[in-house]
């Protein structure tokens, strides 16, 4: 059951990578790595279950705070065009 | 199973990075190496190196996106087309391939994944598993080896974090200023 839902996500995880890869817009690659970042803390999740181990679910907490620090950097990059600069 | 989704993800590592060095717009690099570190930090967690997942994740996905974005906004947003020159070229590929191969001899003197005992289990950890609790007084093994077998090392890496917090600080506290 756990190893069936996790090669889904390996899947998914292809999936999202295909996008990022072949663009075409900023936009699409910032969405896709946003869904690759959410796929990982589910993998990671689901390997913790997988393994019998559930004290992996912190870790893939951890990362969900990390997931959108690279996201937002990237989105006020494109919308200023700096990530800001002496007034 | 397990070694399964490792060598998917491993796949998806190889195509990513070959994807990689064929792009030129820095945007997309910059964005993709993000991704490639998710990948890894996975990786390192299905191998058991829940530790150095964590790095890689923080550092990788988390940091270096941010950095990049703030190098790329200073710099250009488009890498020049790599040299013509042959010689250039075949000199690059020569150490790529030289050092990739080392690596890979390298890995085959490695114990096996897991294996009980591996000379890292069988040198001195039993001593320290056997007479930690006694020689030290401190129950815990994880913390005897830090605190007491270990404490010089363990000194060290606190003085590092607390010279580095210590920048953090004088950094972003803007001392005495009040020029906002």
């Amino acid at each position: 059951m756990f190893s069936l839902a996790t090669l889904l996500v390996v899947i998914a995880m292809a999936m999202t990578l295909i996008r990022a890869v072949r663009g075409p817009t900023p936009y699409d690659r910032i969405l896709a790595v946003n869904v690759h970042g959410t796929m990982t803390v589910l993998l990671i999740a689901l390997a913790g279950f997988l393994t019998d181990r559930p004290d992996f679910l912190d870790l893939s907490l951890a990362y969900a705070l990390l997931n959108f620090v690279g996201t937002l950097a990237a989105l006020k990059f494109f919308k200023h065009g700096h990530l800001g600069e002496e007034q | 199973m397990e070694r399964l989704h490792v060598i998917v993800l491993v796949i998806l590592l190889i195509a990513l990075a070959v994807t990689l060095v064929r792009l030129r717009s820095l945007l997309a690099i910059a964005i993709l190496t993000g991704v490639y570190s998710l990948i890894m930090a996975v990786v390192y967690t299905l191998l058991d190196a829940v530790d150095v997942a964590f790095t890689e994740a923080v550092v990788g996905a988390g940091i270096t996106l941010t950095l990049m974005l703030a190098a790329i906004s200073l710099t250009t947003r488009r890498e020049t087309k790599p040299g013509k020159r042959k010689g250039q070229r075949i000199v690059g590929a020569a150490t790529a391939i030289v050092a990739g191969v080392a690596l890979i001899y390298a890995t085959t003197d490695m114990p096996g994944l897991g294996i009980q005992d591996a000379p890292i289990h069988r040198h001195v950890a039993p001593y320290y598993i056997e007479t930690g609790p006694t020689e030290t007084g401190v129950p815990n093994i994880v913390t005897a080896s830090l605190a007491s077998y270990r404490g010089f090392d363990t000194l060290g890496e606190v003085t590092v974090i607390f010279t580095a917090g210590i920048s953090v600080m004088a950094l972003l506290w803007r001392w005495g200023k009040d020029d906002r």
